[in-house]
């Protein structure tokens, strides 16, 4: 038998159902690899595994009376952007301090509903605002995979969910919960070689999950294989009535859609995202996933996205503007860290100084400035007019395909020490994977290949809203015809 | 637009946060990266473009009139830094 | 000829416009499921979304958008099918989310009037600019510590209507009249309770001065008034200030005040120094308001009557004097009191007992409508009884007033007291014979032509019959006894 860490969700939901396992076992193979593995990859901020064990007791119990749901006994780890009830909630900050929710997020509660078992709090950048895992007040994560010949340099995972695909990377979790707003599922899965998909906007309950950027925020999961994602996020989605945004549609069998084939399926090829400079290496993975979808019947369409290039400029409008305001909260009177301070005033510039990271506040101010008075029309305004311009990008994309096949990221995983210097180098990393988020429209990431230093780079699949579906079918084949095997050097029972 | 350092000073009071005296030309000049880069915009031709404002297209979903929620005075003052009895403590405003 | 307030350089007129924050009537808060009701333990009635917890989303209550559009019909004006609402970005303690969520750009009501009524008895239409939906905050406590302030959320989220007039008034009774108005609609509509001492109800007064015939000068707003007395002294105590200003050679500045109502005079406040920059922008958390027309006209169709209307149809319907019919309908409770007595009775009578008797009651038995130990159904029985001739008027008045004391109703009083009205004619007679009897020598003045004794014989029978005699009949009897 396949070791349990290195089962698929869906092959563990198999064994867990002939019995071949029981979930207390499956726990603890992955508590045992947490223990050996966190303390150098630093994937979860908060570990729960008398909170675990206690729920695998209660998956085995489910099971052995035929009670069992669509994720009973599966361990997952679960971003610390989500709120738990009982257990400490951090977002990556300081400003939260020991802040324990006495709330469930919708999408957790959705897992706990369905049977999963909660490993811990997956470690991010601070408030999900980061590209590399690097702003987390509670240290770096480190990319479970190495540049052949440099196991010595710390890559990062990827961010802002970059403790969760690290953590299901190494084995630590078959599966976990993510969010994105302008990538932060995609591009680390991309760089930690596992499956990650943002779904259209709505899709998934923002209730209890603390906010970025309201408008662009969603959950997701990520998974080693694309139905596993598919799985997770049959779970994770579905209307809420406490999230006015929440889209009140049925969720499909998504992990039925992976089986589709793509035979027939019109896939847009957007010109504008062949960019000046763009890698040798990820032009031709681009190029070799093209030939993959041909060749399993699909049919590839040039298309024209022409307000790709103003996207993220929009999305670092939009972003740090909404963030402004969302992060107001933080202020140290009802919850969480509190600096004391001369006067109320004082007290909040105070604490805010302490609480916050250096990247949360350069986007705090950057987000108050373009909503002050005299600024707003030409920033907010205008990025709002530039988002219905790129939205309506992708509209008229639709009447010509059914899907859209992109690059994940422009790069493999870089070091930890490399493009920290100039925010604006890192805010590059997203080039690919925002527009899906100024549109609302669901993106996959999926592995496809290695670079030259054996690093995985992925491929993207954008869709229509609501039709995860054709992503999920898309996704499979190019999962099929990789035949991505390669394994991060950081893993369980490696 | 560039920003200068008053006015930099005036959005760190504006957004709560204290920024020492030493720490705002470096301030500056990365907030001035970021707002020369986002400057691009300026050349999309945006006239007669209707602003997206959410992330989704749906009108307002509406609740009914029901009180189901509140009763939690304990759980709602259990994380508070300082509280007197059923109440928030702050240092004293004067209006 | 306009108010003017006499400077030392001359007259001034003043511009005044009222931002009315009315208290939306609802069980459970505009965006979340927590109580609304006066009074509750500190931070009992608040949820998460209300306290600004991480990752807590709004949702609104249908019926605060319906009170809104309800108030919108009532005060005659346009309702927007699509609104929005923004998030205004300030911190303060008791604001839990750092930004009160209202409705910035696209207010869901847009313009409208509503008619004042004035002492000198013409009327004047006062512009709406707009209502709009938002939610209140906390509350603070100073007094409470030395050195620190306490936080109460309970009314933080709670649904408010801003309400904003057009500068139209002119006044400082033209503005408490604009308030008053403004209240009895709310009140008819059932939109907001008015309670002012409870702060269901506020107004931020705007007011500057000017010379005949300039445009507008700068102005100064004067926040959380909290009754319409204080409105009108508020006004005018800040005219006056700014004429000083002006004439003094200094400028006003525009700024935010208080209305310190025991020494009468408007001071700067201090905690809205800082300038303010709300960098309003659409709540992300909200997609816009779209209200159905049909949904719209439901509402209208079951809109309850206005003062105005109801008032009208006194005069028109009822016969009562315009005044009356005032009277009656100012607050919807005196309206609905006077509708029950005079259902099936002569409109004009019940009007005149209601207006003056049972009034007068209530006053020196320090009782409202709301707790009147005269109950509609008992005054209109002690209407019957005089119609039906059980009660002459004089008597009458003395049932009410023990009816006043006792609550009961009003043939007990009759039954008890022994009050009813003779109309038995031969006892009628028979008194009117005693009373001739001893006063022959009057008898005989009269029918030599002193016509003017014959109430001095009304008067002599009444006494005699201790006030029960039917005074018509007593009339009549008098006349043939007398004529011989």
């Amino acid at each position: 038998m396949t070791a349990p860490t290195d089962m698929t969700l869906a092959g563990a939901r198999a064994a867990l159902g002939r019995r071949e396992i029981s979930a207390v076992e499956l726990t603890r193979a992955h508590l045992g690899a947490i223990e050996a593995l966190n303390p150098r990859i630093n994937a979860y901020i908060t570990t729960t595994p008398e909170l675990a064990l206690a729920q695998a007791e209660a998956a085995d119990a489910a099971l052995a009376k035929g009670e069992g749901r669509a994720l009973t006994g599966i361990p997952l780890a679960i971003k610390d952007l989500f709120c738990t009830a009982g257990t400490r909630t951090t977002a990556g900050s300081r400003i939260l301090g020991s802040f324990v929710p006495p709330y469930e997020s919708t999408v957790s509660g959705n897992l706990l509903r369905d049977g999963a078992v909660f490993l811990g709090k997956a470690n991010l950048d601070e408030f999900a605002m980061g590209s590399s895992n690097t702003t987390s007040a509670f240290g770096a994560v480190e990319n479970p995979w190495k540049r052949q010949g440099e196991e010595e340099t710390f890559l990062v995972p990827g961010g802002s969910s970059g403790g969760s695909a690290a953590a299901v990377a190494a084995r630590l979790a078959l599966g976990a919960t993510a969010t994105d707003t302008g990538g932060s599922i995609r591009q680390p899965a991309a760089f930690c070689g596992i499956a990650g998909i943002k779904p259209t906007y709505g899709r998934c309950s923002r209730f209890g999950i603390v906010a970025f950027a309201s408008s662009l925020d969603q959950a997701g999961p990520v998974a080693r294989t694309v139905e596993d994602c598919a799985i997770l996020l049959g779970s994770m989605a579905g209307f809420d009535p406490k999230d006015s945004t929440s889209a009140d549609i049925p969720v499909p069998d998504f992990a039925a859609a992976c089986a589709r084939g793509v035979k027939g399926l019109r896939i847009g090829i957007p010109r504008e995202y062949r960019l000046d400079g763009l890698p040798a290496e990820i032009a031709a993975l681009w190029d070799q996933g093209m030939a993959w979808l041909k060749a399993e019947g699909a049919e590839l369409v040039e298309i024209s996205l022409p307000h790709t290039k103003h996207a993220l400029p929009t999305y670092y409008i939009v972003a740090p503007a909404e963030a402004s305001s969302n992060l107001a909260r933080y202020d140290g009177v009802r919850f969480g860290l509190r600096e004391n301070g001369e006067d109320l005033k004082d007290l909040y510039e105070r604490t805010r100084a302490a609480g916050f990271g250096e990247e949360v506040r350069r986007r705090i101010l950057i987000g108050t400035y373009v909503l002050s008075a005299g600024y707003y029309d030409a920033y907010y305004l205008k990025a709002q007019q530039v988002r219905a311009l790129i939205k309506r990008d992708f509209d008229q994309a639709w009447d010509k395909v059914d899907a859209i096949l992109t690059p994940a990221t422009p790069s493999a995983a870089f070091g930890r020490d490399e493009k920290q210097d100039d925010p604006v180098a890192m805010y590059l990393n997203d080039v690919f994977t925002v527009t899906a988020n100024l549109a609302g429209i669901p993106g996959l990431a999926v592995p496809a290949g290695q670079d030259a230093k054996g690093l995985p780079l992925g491929l993207q699949i954008l869709g229509k809203p609501f039709d995860e579906e054709t992503v999920f079918a898309v996704g499979s084949a190019i999962e099929r015809a990789a035949g991505f095997t390669a394994l991060p050097a950081l893993r369980a029972a490696a | 637009m560039s920003l200068d350092t008053a006015t930099v000073r005036r959005v760190a009071s504006l957004a709560r946060i204290r920024v020492e005296e030493d720490e705002l030309p470096r301030l500056e000049a990365e907030l001035n990266g970021i707002l020369g880069w986002i400057e691009q915009l300026q050349a999309v031709d945006t006239s007669s473009v209707e602003p997206m404002a959410g992330g989704g297209n749906q009108a307002l979903r509406m609740r009914e009139d029901r009180v189901t929620d509140g009763d939690i005075q304990e759980k709602v003052l259990a994380n508070a830094p300082d509280r007197a009895g059923a109440f928030f403590a702050v240092p004293k405003v004067v209006e | 000829m306009s108010y003017t307030i006499e400077g030392a350089t001359g007259p001034w007129e003043l511009v005044i416009g009222l931002e009315v924050h009315a208290q939306v009537t609802s069980k459970a808060k505009l965006f979340s499921g927590a109580a609304t009701e006066f009074g509750a333990e500190p931070n009992s009635q608040v949820s998460f979304v209300d306290a600004g917890f991480p990752g807590m989303l709004p949702v609104i209550n249908r019926e605060c958008v319906a009170q809104a559009v309800r108030t919108g019909l009532g005060l005659n004006a346009q309702v927007n099918l699509w609104s929005r609402f923004d998030r205004k970005n300030y911190f303060y303690a008791d604001l839990p989310q750092g930004y009160q969520i209202s409705q910035y750009q696209f207010p869901v009501i847009g313009t409208g009037e509503i008619g004042i009524e004035l002492a000198d008895g013409t009327t004047k239409l006062i512009g709406i600019t707009r209502l709009h939906l938002e939610q209140d905050a906390g509350k603070s406590l100073h007094d409470q510590h030395p050195t620190k302030s306490y936080i109460d959320l309970n009314r933080s989220g709670v649904a408010l209507m801003e309400i904003v007039s057009e500068p139209d008034m002119r006044s400082p009774e033209e503005a408490g009249a604009y308030l008053t108005k403004l209240r009895q609609i709310l009140r008819y509509l059932g939109t907001c309770d008015g309670n002012m001492e409870q702060g269901s109800l506020r107004a931020d007064v705007n007011v500057s001065v000017r010379r005949a015939g300039e445009g507008f000068r700068t102005r100064c707003e004067v926040k959380n008034v909290n009754s319409i007395r204080f409105v009108m002294q508020a006004v005018e105590a800040e005219a006056r200030r700014q004429i000083e200003v002006w004439e003094s050679g200094g400028t006003v500045d525009q700024e935010t005040r208080l209305f310190d109502t025991t020494r009468g005079v408007t001071r700067s406040m201090r905690s809205k120094e800082d300038a303010h920059d709300y960098r309003y922008f659409p709540d992300p958390d909200l997609p816009p308001l779209v209200l159905e027309q049909a949904w719209v006209d439901e509402l209208a169709a079951a809109l309850p009557e206005l003062p105005d209307a109801r008032r009208a149809r006194y005069v028109g319907d009822f016969g009562l004097t315009p005044y009356d019919a005032h009277v009656l309908t100012l607050e919807k409770e005196t309206a609905a009191f006077y509708e029950a007595v005079a259902q099936g009775r002569d409109p004009k009578m019940a009007a005149n007992w209601v207006t003056g008797d049972f009034f007068a009651g209530l006053n020196r038995t320090g009782h409202s409508i709301g707790d009147s130990p005269v109950s509609a159904e008992n005054l209109g029985a002690l209407l019957d009884l005089i119609k039906d001739g059980t009660l002459s008027g004089k008597l009458a008045k003395e049932v009410l007033e023990a009816m006043f004391e006792t609550g009961k109703p009003p043939a007990a009083i009759v039954e008890e007291r022994g009050l009813k009205q003779v109309t038995d004619t031969g006892a009628i007679e028979g008194v009117i014979d005693e009373v001739m009897a001893k006063n022959a020598d009057k008898v005989a003045e009269f029918r030599s032509g002193k016509e003017k004794l014959f109430g001095f014989f009304v008067g002599q029978t009444m006494k005699a019959m201790q006030g029960k005699g039917n005074p018509a009949l007593v009339n009549d009897l008098l006349k043939k006894k007398l004529a011989g």
